[in-house]
């Protein structure tokens, strides 16, 4: 029976505990008596078969929809769209849900004599994937029999001639979709649901829309009114999302497929990652040192390389399909059921250790906007209730924050570092003066489109990502940063997890409450 | 009379070029700039007046020269011993300010009929820098007979002269000269056809004194530039760029960036610019500042040295392939794009108007040359830009 989540109250017995650090991890000890750590429930059981739960799950959908099988039928156009890389992290071991989820779907459009078939990768304005990333997510016999016939698609929100506008939401945001799925009769999304924030209608309206649709839920706005991005019914981002999304469903008849995953994240030789410190075995001690010993000596790109190679163990836990929201719902309970933990009270301090890979840098560098949207954007939202750190509190963020931009997959963020934050880090100015140039401009449009690049507006989102935080929060400090590139985002630079609360005194006074939370593996705060 | 003085000796600028490999402005202590009593300079003719310099400012070429590493090229056109000091703000016999045009022309010089370029009012293309009644001498604090604003007393031609406003404080007034060479190449003019659509993005690239006055002038006379992208090293200069009318700033190493998102050009292969900016003003004058200019200016675009360049290896392939224009910019003089106005007029202007006393950071009595020198030199590094020679307070200072 795997263990729920828990919070570890700090006293003098209390080992130092691991903490994040991009490509490594160190072992921090944390003040007695004023700090807790707050740790994941242990992975749920996997379902013991996943493909005969897909199959169920197709036949006997919830909501208000036909089981899949009576919305096949000869002659129809089937599009299937499904997340891309940046879920699940670190990416799975195949076969990856994707893969066995598509599966079940063609074998039922096989039997109802289906032959119009196109599958899209739900890009939204992230970069396109290689034909390994494809192959992984999707298995080799699906992207052979699709990709070299050209049904297998990665959406593109740039290409006027493949979008089709369908109106406006009844608050005036433009619904831009992927012209496939418009003229599709039936559009089967299939998910994977890492964190609370994805699934439901943002798949759709998120992944298979033009920037003029995105932009309604991804501004400054609608994320400093997102409390949080986690907690759907408090958050503007998707409220935005799910106006665009049901309009969608008044043209596009959606089933929607969801699975959850367990939070097995790390493989064995690993397994430290996942324990918790004082269960620490001999082999464990020494795998650590090993591994923190070998990594000293590596350079970044080694250290980057050897981390982008682990693939996670983690498993599907749940499989739903039907309704789009009754579909998320059911999402969301599962999800919960492995990711959340009960906290007491929020701290003035809280502690991050950010790992080596986000959503944004599979298979790439994670920048120090990626740090910030990590950091700011995705730890500091994992609540529900409030944050974990008082407001006006000191958020402090373990990473190397490396002055270090992937030069194909991020190259509007590289400017956006040089010319953007070199004159403002606020968000409302930054989406005022910046976001259409970098938006609009024909560069990037081209790199996105033919090369592997985000779009050019993809930083913006990461800065705004931080935006709910960046107005609670009194300071960010980052541990063992690039001090340039840490100052240039108005954060503040600390060598030490000692100077940096020692530097955090200066904002919420001596001996602050600390809270760390010990993520990954990924889970929610449900703080009281 | 207290002056600093170079004096024409080999060992000395070996010296200097040395010490200043290991330390920029070295050469104020161990080159050949000492301070001496020398008598006051005699009035080489008529029209000249003698002058009590209240501030003057070390320019670029003043440190090239004190470090040794001014180019030959100038040898033919100065005379031993001489006095530098060509940014000054000065008082008359008869307490007026005025602020000097250092060029010796023609006039100066008491050669008639004027050369054609001085009667245009081009002194800067005079082709008399060696004739007449004074010693060689491209400019004042280059010529033996003139001295130069290093000192306590020094003469200078009436035709050189530009009354200062009442209301312009020394500290702006100091700053009028490197001004009226920034306004000059500001308003450089642009090869047809470079424009498109209306949108024109100049590049400074520098940040220094002149860098900024370029920055300033380009935002207070160029209508038809629509964007100034500033290259600045140091946070400072950052900041007074943006405060002085550049629409955005972008670092050394930023610089190919940084045009192409203004000019909406595509990179291509080894990070070539498709466009460019049309009009391109390098006040560094580095083989590496031309090369990255070069390399972001516009196919047909002016290219506008307007840093003293040094002696530079640099690939002119994109300046055959793009039919760039190299142009110098060297001083000042009637503008045609400004109605005729003349450059120090413009620069009065400017100096007013842009506030340029906030580019003064530091001032140093003439016992003090050696650590002004390396300050000069290293400016950027700490926080500085103008650093001058505040002589206001100096005993000894008068016309008896």
């Amino acid at each position: 029976m795997p263990r729920p989540g828990f919070v570890l109250e700090v006293d003098r017995s209390t080992p130092p505990v691991l903490i994040w650090h991009g490509e490594g991890f160190r072992l921090e000890r944390l003040p007695a008596d004023r700090s807790r750590v707050v740790y994941a429930p242990e992975p749920l059981a996997p379902l013991r078969d996943p493909d005969a739960a897909i199959r169920q799950a197709l036949v006997e959908p919830i909501g208000d929809s036909a089981p899949l099988p009576e919305l096949l039928h000869a002659g129809m156009r089937l599009t299937i769209a499904f997340d891309d890389l940046s879920l699940p992290l670190p990416p799975m071991r195949r076969p990856d849900n994707r893969q066995r989820v598509i599966e079940a779907v063609l074998e039922m459009a096989a039997a109802a004599g289906v032959d119009d078939v196109v599958l899209i990768a739900a890009l939204g304005l992230h970069r396109r994937m290689t034909d390994a990333e494809l192959r992984h997510a999707l298995g080799d016999r699906i992207f052979d029999a699709f990709a070299p016939h050209g049904a297998l698609l990665q959406h593109d929100a740039e290409d006027p001639s493949e979008l089709v506008m369908l109106g406006k939401t009844e608050k005036g945001e433009d619904v831009e979709v992927n012209r496939r799925v418009a003229e599709s009769d039936l559009l089967v999304y299939v998910n994977i649901n890492l964190v609370a924030m994805d699934g439901g209608h943002k798949s759709t309206s998120t992944g298979l829309m033009s920037y003029r649709s995105v932009r309604h839920h991804h501004n400054v706005k609608t994320l400093q009114h997102s409390r949080s991005l986690m907690d759907r019914p408090n958050s503007e981002l998707h409220s935005s999302a799910w106006r665009i999304g049901r309009f969608l469903g008044k043209h596009v008849k959606v089933f929607q497929i969801e699975t959850t995953l367990n939070n097995d994240a790390f493989p064995s030789q690993m397994a430290f990652l996942q324990k918790r410190e004082w269960e620490w075995d001999v082999r464990d001690r020494a795998t650590f040192l090993a591994t923190s010993r070998g990594l000293d000596v590596l350079s970044p790109a080694a250290k980057r390389s050897i981390f982008h190679s682990i693939l996670a163990p983690q498993a599907m836990t749940s499989v739903q399909a039907g309704e789009v929201e009754a579909v998320h719902a059911s999402t969301i309970e599962a999800l919960h059921r492995q990711q959340l933990v009960d906290v007491e009270g929020q701290s003035d301090v809280v502690i991050f250790g950010l790992p080596h890979v986000g959503p944004y840098n599979v298979n790439s560098i994670m920048n120090p906007l990626l740090v910030m949207c990590m950091s700011l954007g995705y730890f500091f939202n994992f609540y529900i209730g409030k944050p974990l750190v008082r407001p006006g509190g000191v958020v402090i963020v373990s990473h190397p924050t490396p002055w270090a931009f992937h030069p194909v997959h991020h190259p509007s963020y590289i400017d956006f570092f040089e010319e953007v934050l070199s004159a403002t880090t606020d968000p409302l100015q930054i989406e005022k003066v910046y976001e259409e140039r970098f938006a609009t401009d024909e560069w990037y449009r081209h790199l996105y489109r033919t090369s592997y690049a985000y779009h050019g507006v993809h930083p913006f989102y990461m800065w705004y990502w931080g935006a709910h935080a960046l107005e609670h929060a009194g300071a960010t400090i980052i541990v063992g940063g690039n001090r340039k590139a840490v100052r240039r985002m108005g954060f503040k630079p600390a060598t030490t997890l000692a100077d940096a609360l020692e530097m955090a005194e200066d904002q919420v006074g001596r001996d602050p409450t600390i809270t760390y939370f010990r993520c990954p593996p990924v889970m929610l705060a449900n703080v009281h | 009379m207290k002056a600093l003085q170079v004096e024409r000796s080999v060992p000395r600028f070996a010296m200097a070029r040395i010490a200043s490999e290991w330390k920029a402005g070295a050469g104020g202590r161990y080159g050949p700039l000492r301070l001496v009593d020398v008598p006051a300079p005699e009035l080489p003719g008529p029209g000249w007046q003698r002058l009590l310099p209240r501030m003057s400012g070390i320019c670029g070429s003043d440190l090239a020269t004190v470090d040794g590493r001014s180019s030959r090229w100038f040898e033919p056109i100065v005379s031993f011993p001489f006095v530098p000091g060509h940014e000054v703000v000065a008082d008359t016999e008869d307490g007026q300010r005025v602020v000097i045009e250092p060029v010796l022309g023609c006039e100066a010089r008491g050669i008639k009929p004027l050369c054609p370029a001085c009667a245009a009012g081009r002194r800067r293309h005079c082709v008399n820098l060696t004739g007449g009644h004074i010693s060689p001498g491209l400019q004042t604090g280059y010529c033996k007979e003139t001295g130069g604003g290093w000192s306590l007393a020094f003469v200078a031609h009436e035709s050189q002269l530009h009354p200062v406003p009442g209301n312009l404080p020394d500290e702006a007034a100091v700053l009028v000269e490197p001004a009226a060479c920034a306004v000059h190449a500001a308003l450089s003019r642009l090869p047809a056809g470079v424009t498109q659509a209306g949108e024109v993005t100049a590049v400074v690239i520098g940040a220094g004194t002149l860098g900024l006055c370029v920055v300033a002038a380009l935002s207070r006379f160029r209508e038809d530039v629509t964007r100034v992208i500033a290259v600045a090293k140091h946070p400072h200069q950052r900041e007074l760029a943006t405060r002085l009318g550049a629409t955005s700033v972008a670092e050394p190493g930023e610089l190919r960036r940084a045009v192409r998102r203004s000019t909406g050009s595509w990179v291509l292969g080894s990070g070539q610019l498709s466009g460019g900016a049309p009009l391109v003003i390098d006040c560094v004058g580095t083989a590496s500042s031309i090369a990255d200019a070069l390399a972001v200016t516009a196919p047909g675009g002016a290219l506008v040295l307007a840093g003293m360049p040094a002696p530079a290896n640099i690939d002119l392939t994109p300046l055959w392939q793009r039919e760039v224009s190299l142009t110098g910019s060297y001083t000042y003089g009637p503008e045609p794009s400004a109605g005729g106005r003349h450059s120090f007029d413009l620069a009065f202007e400017l100096a007013e108007a842009a506030r340029l006393e906030r580019l003064l950071s530091a001032t140093y009595t003439l016992d003090r040359a050696a650590e002004a020198i390396e300050h000069a030199a290293a400016a950027g590094r700490r926080g500085s830009v103008k650093v001058a020679f505040d002589l206001r307070r100096e005993k000894k200072r008068s016309f008896e």
